[in-house]
């Protein structure tokens, strides 16, 4: 048991740096604490002498007394509220200060990070850990202690009443640390268990959400209504097990103080009986029981609640803890004025924890794109073209090789000015819950109603000024839905509006009908003469764009030159692109 | 009624009537709920009135065991003594005992509850039809479905049995002082007012608070996701700085509501503590008086005190539950108010008799407008004989959709007809209707599993060796064997690793597996390589012939396949006949072929 408290204490010492601000005010909060259980305790005391005088007749000791008595009540009542108000503020802080540090380092961590973990699992540790953190600084450690040093004052107390009373009492606290004890060991598997399980059903729900039209479709709702079932039903089953771990704590913590009191009265009258003990102190005895007894009570409860803080403090340090290997370099470089040339030299690319007896994703990859120039990236679904252009921005890191703008490895570059030379375009638009003027100056400097205008021109997306609210009506996730297409024009517009010296798109066209892909690629066009550009493309009309063409096949270039070139010369080119297949050849012969 | 169903759900300022109307509908919903349980709820009631009974007979019998223990054991008899302390034994253990045993009892009845009410909300909401799902977003429904149940099930397994053993400690409490001593009784009686003040004051302040708690809350929840799904395009556009800022807004404007909070708590508990005090401290004093008197037995006083100290105990917890009660009763509302939608596509109640179709699928004068909204569709008539591929043409709001729409029966016509074999959609049971028609979407959604698991979503008894042999007709075997775990590899693991292409690759095969009747392929090919989707068209062709099937798509080269071309604009069908007629013609789609033509390599 040693060894499980020590590490415990270890892991929750780690909260230091987050919490050192406060503890001064916790230590008080802590002996407020003390203090408020030492006037409760005092009351008993003066029951004694009370209860003796009331037997022997005495009226005089009363009303002092009860005044005392009342006295003591309000100083319990002030010290508690004390209490509350030391650890109150600095706890909210230090929460408030642990959520914004978690929050700055996800930001900070990269994309792959995040392809690992689900953002239920984050948020969870970003809302429900901290908050129990917060909760354990202020009061469960606060009470640990005072509740602790209460009971062992107050134990002693029971032993000044009488020995063998303060000895039964003294031995019926064991069974309860040792019940507390085994409950927290079988508990913390169960309440896990049952984590676990609410959330594979919360995943199940989600997914049963938003493919209700797959599952419609396919007459499969109720098919999907019995996994789940089956599924709430293991819960279910869980939550039964862990209500059964409460009972039988609550069996021994009702039973275990009362008859420990029940074998008090035993004691106590025939204690009084052989003179032994008087009346008043059997009374005081027993208030003072009374007080104990929440302070005992909460042993379990406070046991589990510091446990819980341990596995939260974990959760956190396990995010805090992970290792960013794509940081901004100790001196940056900076590229005031860049020309937009842009270089891959020998790169390639593999998940850092892919198997290593899996083909690397990139292999080798040089490029050149001068300044101005356009290349479009042609291949297969699964060939890297995605990843490719995710590496130019350093939102994956290159595993060996480089990529260089104007001459200068991107990783001497900090990633804010990196990011600010590049804009990129994906095909699963993300729009962001706010404006559509915000989400389509979001990469923009300037911020200038004329670069908005234009960046709305070129992506076709001039349906935003009939909307409710025009610019300024909300989008996104908690917004107005749109389609896909128009998704896509925004996203579009916001790397167009970015004015940047390199624009990356990623199949940016891929929902749009022929009549508006035709009108952007007009409109784009412009735009491309004076940006370097790489595009991932998938119809022939978008390679038009382009100056040249890079074809990428399982991770490798296969060819590079203009379009006509490679109609020519490449076979694979032909097989991609060419979407007049034997057949239709010999239809359109028929015409 | 305008609150019917889910119709402003998220207003707050609801009428006396309104919120009655609201109220009644969660009460019928728990009554139904509770109906199959109650011979366990009449037992668990029984058993906390007894054990509270027990738990609260403690004081009095250390009162019995002053008062008349003590006196003959003085003169050495101490059969009362031992009499005493036997009683109070038993009641101890039978406390225990029978509190474990509705602690159980109720938890089984929760947790049956609980089941009962999640396979309801589910069953239901994939029975809602998709126009309800357009219109209250998945959001809302995976919300209701995830922490309203939580909430519900917190005050359930938790909550609950505190509210109902910390009311009836009281009850009892104040009732065996009420026995033994009325005039402690009434000092403790006196003692109510303060609480009852303190506690209103309490409860109509945290209430406000939790609920401005609650919106901050869920503005911070919804700003972290928002920046962890959308982490790329966070990072690719610099956005973290901002967002910082922004975020830090928000957890200070929490932290704030939260503080105030824990600042009523920080008053309302030593409040209590005061109270309780000064109730003992009276009852001493108005006891001591009369002890002094021979009105009253030291052990009676003793007991007194010890009733007016515990009365005070459960106040906190039940002051907090009573929170936790109110946001699971505004959870109970909402749900309530989702079971009580009622789906605008029903499944018929006399289905007929349906075996197997031929495909032929007929709109008669089928028109479609939303409740209030323009006209989607005019009203119009087409047939589409069996065996028939028919390519939908036109821009973005044609209605090509939702004519597509019509013949899954996601939706049904305002006016008119879709049959299918001559036999009204809306008479055929959704069994048989899934069987024949089936759609594919352009969003091509993948459930958690493996690849071969959502394949065989369309035919659930598939074997592994159909589930390959629709793959290779789609084009879809090579890729999959590709992946780090051929047919088994988790989709959701390495989701983002799944491009979008593969994704309507996979459905693809689940439709082909299907083997429907109708086919209904809605922007399906969208973002497929050019490769791809001419394997796609490959096994298209061959999977086709003799099978119904309704194509939209923006590429042209999808269309050519089709034996006929519908152009639709604003509504209505512009252009009806096969692609090359239409494309040797002058009309709209003779301008779209060639002008992909020259587009074309």
């Amino acid at each position: 048991m040693p060894k499980t408290e020590s590490t415990t204490l270890r892991v929750l010492l780690r909260l230091m740096p987050f919490a050192k601000k406060a503890l001064p005010r916790i230590s008080l909060g802590i002996l407020a604490g003390i203090a408020a259980h030492m006037f409760a305790l005092a009351i008993p005391q003066l029951l004694q002498d009370l209860v003796n005088d009331l037997v022997a007749g005495g009226v005089d000791a009363l009303i002092p007394a009860v005044a005392v008595i009342l006295a003591l009540g309000l100083a319990e009542a002030i010290f508690v509220l004390l209490r509350r108000w030391l650890v109150l503020m600095p706890g909210t802080f230090v929460e408030a200060d642990m959520r914004n540090a978690l929050y700055a380092r996800l930001q900070d961590l990269p994309v792959a990070f995040h392809d690992r973990w689900p953002s239920g699992q984050l948020l969870s540790r970003a809302i429900s850990d901290l908050h129990l953190i917060r909760r354990w600084l202020s009061f469960g450690l606060v009470l640990f202690v005072a509740n602790l040093v209460t009971i062992g004052f107050g134990l002693f107390l029971l032993f000044t009443f009488n020995f063998w009373l303060g000895l039964i009492f003294f031995v019926a606290t064991v069974p309860i640390w040792v019940v507390g004890f085994l409950f927290e060991k079988k508990y913390k598997i169960v309440a896990r268990l049952s984590q676990d399980q609410s959330g594979d059903l919360a995943t199940r729900v989600e997914e049963a959400v938003h493919g209700v039209r797959v599952l419609k479709s396919f007459g499969r709702g109720l098919f999907a209504a019995k996994q789940f079932s089956s599924q709430a039903g293991e819960l279910r089953q869980t939550e039964l097990v862990k209500a059964k771990a409460v009972a039988n704590i609550w069996l021994y913590l009702i039973m275990i103080p009362e008859l420990a009191i029940g074998l008090s009265m035993l004691a106590g009258i025939w204690l009084v009986s052989t003179g032994e003990l008087s009346v008043g102190a059997l009374v005081a005895f027993f208030a003072t029981t009374m007080v104990l007894r929440w302070p005992t009570e909460s042993l379990g409860f406070l046991l589990s609640f510091t446990l819980e803080a341990k596995t939260a403090t974990e959760r956190f340090f396990e995010v805090m803890d992970e290792i960013n290997p794509i940081t901004d370099p100790e001196k940056p470089v900076s590229v005031s004025n860049p020309k937009g040339l842009l270089e891959f030299r020998n790169v390639s690319f593999r998940y850092p924890d892919a198997p290593s007896d899996q083909k690397a994703l990139i292999e080798d990859v040089s490029l050149r794109i001068e300044p101005g120039e356009s290349v479009a990236l042609i291949g297969i679904t699964g060939s890297g073209k995605t990843t490719l252009t995710a590496l130019s921005t350093r939102l994956y890191e290159v595993s060996g090789g480089s990529i260089n703008i104007d001459g200068v490895d991107i990783r001497d570059l900090s990633r804010h000015e990196l990011r600010s030379h590049i804009a990129m375009a994906f095909e699963d638009a993300t729009l962001f819950s706010s404006s559509v003027r915000d989400n389509i100056l979001l990469g923009s400097d300037s911020g200038s109603e004329e670069d908005l205008k234009q960046a709305i021109e070129i992506a076709q997306a001039q349906f935003v000024y009939d909307l409710p609210e025009g610019l300024e009506t909300t989008i996104g996730e908690e917004g107005l839905s749109l389609s896909g297409g128009q998704r896509q024009r925004l996203a579009l517009a916001r790397a167009v509006a970015a004015k940047p010296r390199i624009l990356v798109l990623d199949d940016p066209l891929s929902a749009l009908d022929v009549d508006t892909e035709a009108m952007v690629e007009d409109a784009l066009r412009h735009v491309l003469t004076t940006t370097t550009a790489l595009i991932v493309a998938h119809r022939p009309s978008t390679v038009m764009l382009a100056d040249k063409v890079a074809l990428l096949q399982e991770g490798r270039i296969t060819a590079f030159g203009t379009h006509q070139e490679l109609l020519k010369t490449s076979e694979h080119y032909r097989w991609v692109i060419s979407s007049l297949d034997e057949e239709q050849k010999t239809r359109e012969v028929n015409l | 009624m305008s609150l019917y169903g889910t119709n402003d759900e998220e207003r707050t300022d609801l009428n006396k009537e309104e919120s009655r109307f609201v109220r009644a509908r969660s009460r019928r919903l728990l009554g139904s709920l509770l109906r199959p349980l109650r011979p366990r709820l009449v037992a668990a009631i029984a058993l906390v009135l007894v054990s509270t009974g027990f738990r609260v007979a403690g004081p009095a019998l250390i009162a019995l065991g002053i008062d008349w223990g003590i006196p003959r054991a003085l003169v050495q008899d101490f059969t009362p003594m031992w009499t005493v302390v036997v009683v109070y034994l038993s009641a101890a253990i039978l406390t225990a005992i029978l509190t474990y045993y509705f602690l159980m009892l109720t938890a089984k009845l929760s947790q049956a509850m609980l089941f009962d009410l999640r396979n309801r909300m589910f069953v239901h909401t994939q029975k809602l039809s998709v126009e309800f799902h357009e219109r209250y977003t998945a959001g809302r429904v995976i919300a209701r479905q995830t922490s309203d149940l939580e909430s519900i099930g917190e005050l359930l397994s938790g909550g609950l049995n505190e509210l109902v053993v910390g009311g009836m400690f009281m009850i009892f409490t104040a009732a065996a002082l009420l026995l033994i001593d009325p005039t402690s009784f009434l000092v403790l009686f006196g003692a109510l007012l303060p609480l009852g003040l303190l506690t209103r004051w309490f409860q109509v302040r945290t209430n406000k608070g939790y609920r401005k708690q609650r919106v901050a809350s869920s503005r911070l929840i919804q700003y972290f996701v928002e920046t962890m799904t959308g982490i790329r395009a966070v990072k690719a556009f610099r956005k973290e700085p901002k967002n910082q800022e922004h975020f830090e807004g928000l957890t200070e404007t929490y932290r704030k509501h939260n503080a105030h909070l824990i600042q009523l708590f920080g008053i309302y508990d030593p409040g209590l503590i005061m109270i309780g005090n000064a109730t003992v401290a009276a009852v001493l004093l108005v006891g001591g008086f009369r002890v002094i008197e021979g009105d009253l037995g030291i052990g009676v006083l003793t007991a007194a005190i010890l009733y007016a100290r515990r009365f005070f105990d459960p106040m906190e917890e039940i002051a907090i539950f009573y929170n936790s009660y109110q946001s699971a009763s505004s959870a109970l509302e909402k749900i309530s108010g989702v079971l009580e939608e009622e789906p605008t596509v029903p499944e018929t109640q006399e289905p007929v008799k349906f075996e197997s179709a031929q495909g032929k699928v007929r709109f008669e004068d089928a028109k479609f407008q939303y409740s209030a909204g323009p006209i989607v569709l005019h009203p119009f008539s087409l047939e589409i004989p069996a065996g028939q591929t028919i390519a939908l043409v036109g821009t973005t709001g044609a209605g090509k959709s939702t004519l597509a729409k019509l013949i899954s029966r996601f939706y049904d016509p305002s006016a008119g007809a879709v049959t299918l074999d001559d036999v009204d959609l809306r008479k055929i049971s959704n069994r048989d209707l899934r069987r024949e028609v089936v759609m594919v979407t352009q969003e091509a959604y993948l459930f958690s599993g493996s690849v071969a698991e959502n394949i065989q979503l369309g035919r659930p008894d598939a074997s592994m060796d159909d589930v390959i042999a629709a793959a290779k007709a789609v084009g879809a075997h090579e890729f999959i064997l590709s992946l780090p775990d051929g047919y088994e590899t988790d989709v959701n693991k390495r989701g983002g690793r799944v491009s979008s292409g593969q994704r309507q690759l996979i459905s693809f095969a689940r439709a082909f597996l299907a083997n429907p009747a109708v086919l209904i392929l809605d922007e399906a090919t969208s973002s497929l390589d050019i490769p791809s989707e001419r394997l796609v068209q490959q096994g298209l062709k061959t999977l086709l012939k003799g099978r119904t099937a309704v194509i939209i798509a923006h590429r042209l080269s999808t269309v050519t396949i089709a034996d006929r071309v519908l152009v639709m604009e604003h509504g209505k069908i512009i252009e009806d006949g096969t692609p090359m007629g239409l494309a040797a013609g002058t009309g709209k789609f003779a301008a779209l072929y060639s002008s992909w033509k020259a587009s074309q390599v």
